[in-house]
């Protein structure tokens, strides 16, 4: 039977979910196709605001990256607005021409701001708050700083304001009514809030009603003026009052359409085989804007393109305000009423404010300030319409204290059914997440959100997912999981690399005084690991502390088990001469060294010298023109490489050539952990390519580009990074992955751990998709180039550290005795 | 009357060594390494590693102690002694420093008192 044709139209989050159930269910029963009128990707909505902030990047919130369609068949048309449906041929076509015909549609178009009729809406400079593109605006904006006005005190507007007040803007919030966030909030709790966001610099003006939008000349954004005559000054104006359901196409093809796209119980509109999903939908008389109801929805439709039977019954929901610093949860329906009574707590000197709203005993509403730690816990009372009566009395202090004695946080999450919701974007409950805690073995966050997106979405629930994994592990689960790295401090490598960028730390004291080291000049593991952070992150701002190298890299040769040294110079991709060889014959000859070897990488090692002949055999190699091979170097060691075109009768491109390109591109390079590299001129892979840090293997198309490889302690193929046609792209993208590497990696990790630890797609969609990234990622590698590129060999003969090669002393027997 | 006779030999001075680092002095048939802390103390050590004669003088030099290169044994700067799980010892000497010039005395070695 071959497979049914679905199509979806729109690419937000509640199709991105209802894909997630239905390949969960059924994998294989449908052949998908996606429109998207956003030239992307699926990314979380719900965190625009971290984005907009700064506290996150676009890539930090990206759910579905190119490789999940990949992986799951799905065709995905970017840039794609559809503009017509023939609900008798069964097709669908997009402004830019495709059409694809289906048997299942499902129409999820979203919503549209609403834009106010105001005179001056159509000017530059006036925005919404919707999508990355309005973000992205907004960002630009606030590089140019001014003043942005925010016309809306909702959930949005507010998050806009906090956000564009963190990026340096100065800001004014319009709200029409007389206290903020009216939909959710009771009107002490909107005085918090408003205080709350006075204190923080943000202009609050209630009940202003606005009335024009004054332009210049150039017809860019100058004041807005409002009701009563007064007028503020603004460079950007962000339209934040709200979203209406955007129904057009459904409406242009005849569907059953009110304030949204009409749908039934199963979520089918009046067409049968036509879902609608989102917050296009009008469902019993309810437009939802919120991400929960719309995962629930999701997971009816799913069920029911599955011949299935799930009915949606509509949705109680809650809200979080997503701004750091303020904890502020509304749930349920707080009207007041003769039939209602309220409980409510006020602690001033705490800024707790809670209240609760009762009908027959059952809490049809919450709203808590400043601490929303039971926000989950009341919700759950709401949807269950759990009889309160027997604990009225302390209901308000939260879960701790039902039940006689406060419990500790974690008791009351173990307490909780199996059936309480932990994660409200997700509709993950605690059954879920204990049962794949158990099963799958996780020990950690990132465990749980991997296998439950709990806690992956918006992040408020992290708290009980952890005293979940608490609950559920006991003593084995250690919260603190990060391993220090070292016993000098409890910060994990990562906690110290994102601390030396953000608090700008240039030099080893600094950073053992800033991030309070526990001894008082560290140790010989942490001292070479923050030297290798501070080099490659201020490359040209950090003076090398050579004292907290390796011996090694000190003395750019490798110690051997009798404290000699091996000797191994620079083999351009393996290339040598007959001037080279004699060289190094002669200065074998000339220092009596007992050994000589060739290495894996195509050079020559030189084994046994005695330190104080360094400099004098680096001397002899450099008038050869050997620079350092750097083969004791946590940094780029070889490229090994075959003869490719120049010789070899199958060689597809010059792989020789390539390989001596990207060595002397990139040696010099220091790295978290060696760097061995290599070119295969075909797929034959004479050059073992596929089991390097990086390889490239040519073929006649272009390059095809590995890494993660590994063929030491572990032994593991290369992973595919993707494919370039010229050698220079083949460059850019190697240089732009060391770059990554070299930014992210914990010292002496190798890539191939690295890469495990970052996930490949991430890698690859950093590097192969994101031009701008890779681009960024390779004009950093460039510019500490400028720093690195410095044959230590000719440095050290022309006199540099010359301690290093001599004795201080040499007494005689006599002296001492 | 336990005065000691000491054979104090100046051996260069203090900025010949870099903080927290070492330098070699060679005697007959024995290498001494001498080290200087990041707070300027000065200590002696043979350049032997007890485990498996590692030239300490190579190591890194860290909060009194010296990290072995080839094992990465932790050394006391002051006794000579192994720390933490590992046993041994290597022979350490009495260092004066008097106006930042080093003398060290090579006919008492910690191990011998």
């Amino acid at each position: 039977m071959s497979k049914q044709k679905l199509v979806i139209v729109g690419n937000g989050m509640a199709p991105g979910r209802m894909l997630e159930y239905l390949f969960d269910k059924n994998p294989d029963a449908f052949e998908v196709t996606i429109f998207n009128a956003e030239p992307r990707v699926n990314y979380n909505r719900l965190m625009l605001s971290p984005v907009l902030s700064g506290e996150k990047t676009y890539e930090d919130i990206i759910t579905h990256g190119d490789d999940w369609y990949g992986e799951h068949g799905v065709t995905l048309h970017k840039s794609a607005r559809v503009s017509d449906i023939d609900r008798t041929a069964k097709t669908v076509t997009s402004e830019n021409g495709v059409t694809a015909s289906y048997d299942k549609l499902v129409i999820a178009t979203g919503s549209d701001p609403f834009i106010i009729p105001l005179p001056g809406k159509d000017l530059d400079g006036v925005l919404t708050y919707r999508d990355l593109d309005d973000v992205e605006r907004m960002l630009e904006a606030a590089r140019r700083g001014g003043r942005a006005v925010v016309i809306g005190g909702g959930l949005l507007g507010l998050e806009a304001a906090a956000g564009l007040k963190m990026q340096g803007m100065d800001v004014t919030v319009l709200h029409l009514m007389p206290t903020l966030m009216e939909r959710q909030l009771d009107p002490a709790a909107g005085f918090l809030l408003e205080e709350e966001f006075k204190r923080r610099g943000i202009d609050v003006r209630t009940k202003a009603n606005s009335h024009e939008i004054v332009g210049d000349e150039a017809g860019r954004v100058k004041a807005i003026r409002l009701d009563d005559g007064s007028q503020i000054e603004a460079s950007i104006v962000v339209m934040a009052v709200g979203i209406r359901p955007s129904a057009e196409l459904a409406r242009a093809v005849g569907l059953d359409v009110n304030r949204g796209v009409l749908v039934g119980d199963d979520m089918r509109t009046s067409d049968e085989d036509i879902f609608a999903l989102g917050e296009c939908v009008e469902h019993r008389s309810m437009c939802y804007g919120l991400v929960a109801p719309l995962y629930e929805m999701a997971g009816v439709i799913a069920e029911n393109l599955l011949e299935g039977s799930a009915e949606y019954t509509g949705s109680a929901t809650a809200t979080k305000l997503k701004v750091t610093g303020v904890d502020l949860y509304s749930a349920g329906d707080f009207a007041e009423g003769e039939d209602r009574e309220e409980i409510v707590l006020r602690d001033a000197s705490a800024g707790v404010y809670k209240r609760l709203v009762l009908k027959d005993n059952v809490i049809v509403g919450a709203v808590l300030y400043g601490e929303t730690s039971d926000g989950p816990w009341f919700f759950d009372l709401i949807k269950k319409k759990t009889d309160v009566s027997e604990m009225r009395e302390t209901l308000i202090f939260g879960q701790a204290y039902q039940g006689g004695a406060p419990l500790d946080p974690t008791a009351a999450v173990a307490a909780l059914p199996d059936d309480a919701e932990i994660c409200g974007c997700n509709g993950i409950c605690k059954g879920k997440i204990v049962s794949a805690i158990s099963e799958k073995g996780l020990t950690n966050l990132d465990g749980v959100r991997a296998h439950t997106k709990a806690s992956a979405s918006c992040g408020t629930c992290t708290g009980l997912v952890e005293q979940l994994l608490q609950v559920t592990l006991g003593d084995s689960y250690n919260p603190a999981a990060v391993t220090p790295m070292c016993g000098c401090t409890h910060l994990g490598h990562d906690d110290v690399r994102r601390l030396i960028k953000s608090k700008e730390l240039k030099t080893i004291p600094a950073v053992m005084q800033e991030l309070e080291w526990t001894s008082s000049g560290g140790c010989a593991k942490c001292r070479p690991a923050l030297n290798y952070y501070l080099v490659s992150d201020w490359p040209d701002e950090y003076a090398d502390d050579y004292q907290s190298r390796f011996i090694n890299e000190r003395v750019h040769a490798n110690i051997q088990k009798d404290g000699t040294y091996s000797v191994v110079p620079r083999m351009w991709g393996g290339m040598t001469s007959s001037k080279e060889l004699r060289a190094i014959a002669d200065v074998v000859d000339k220092f009596n060294i007992p050994a000589v070897k060739c290495t894996g990488g195509q050079r020559i090692d030189m084994l046994g010298i005695k330190k104080e002949d360094l400099p004098a055999v680096w001397a002899d190699l450099g008038k050869a023109g050997f620079v350092s091979g750097q083969a004791y170097a946590k940094g780029l060691r070889t490229v090994k490489t075959c003869v490719g075109t120049d010789w070899c009768r199958f060689g597809t491109q010059d792989s020789t050539g390539l390989g001596i390109k990207i060595e002397k591109f990139m040696w010099g390079s220091w790295t978290p952990a060696k760097l061995k590299l290599a070119v295969s001129g075909c797929p034959r892979n004479c050059a073992e390519a596929t089991c390097k840090d990086i390889g490239i293997i040519c073929v006649d198309s272009g390059f095809e580009i590995h890494f993660a490889g590994a063929a030491g302690l572990d032994i593991k193929g290369t992973e595919v990074l993707g494919q370039v046609k010229t050698e220079e792209e083949a460059l850019e993208h190697v240089v732009a992955l060391a770059q990554m590497y070299r930014e992210q990696g914990h010292y002496l990790e190798r890539i191939y751990k690295w890469a495990k630890r970052i996930g490949y797609d991430e890698i690859r969609r950093q590097i192969m998709d994101d031009a701008d990234m890779r681009t960024a990622y390779f004009n950093r590698f460039v510019h500490s180039q400028k720093f690195a590129q410095i044959d230590p060999w000719s440095e050290r003969v022309s006199g540099k550290d010359k301690h290093e090669f001599n004795p201080m002393a040499v007494l005689s027997q006599e002296a001492a005795e | 009357m336990n005065a000691e006779i000491r054979n104090w030999i100046q051996i260069g001075s203090l900025e010949d060594i870099p903080r927290q680092g070492a330098r070699c002095v060679k005697t007959g048939g024995m290498t001494v390494a001498v080290f200087r802390t990041a707070k300027d103390d000065v200590f002696a050590l043979e350049d032997k590693c007890p485990h498996k004669k590692g030239p300490l003088s190579q190591g890194i030099v860290h909060d009194g102690c010296v990290t072995c290169p080839l094992h990465n044994w932790v050394i006391s700067l002051e006794t000579g002694t192994a720390q933490g799980a590992d046993e041994g010892r290597t022979l350490a000497f009495p260092v004066r420093l008097e106006d930042s010039r080093i003398y060290i005395d090579l006919s008492h070695s910690h191990e011998a008192v």
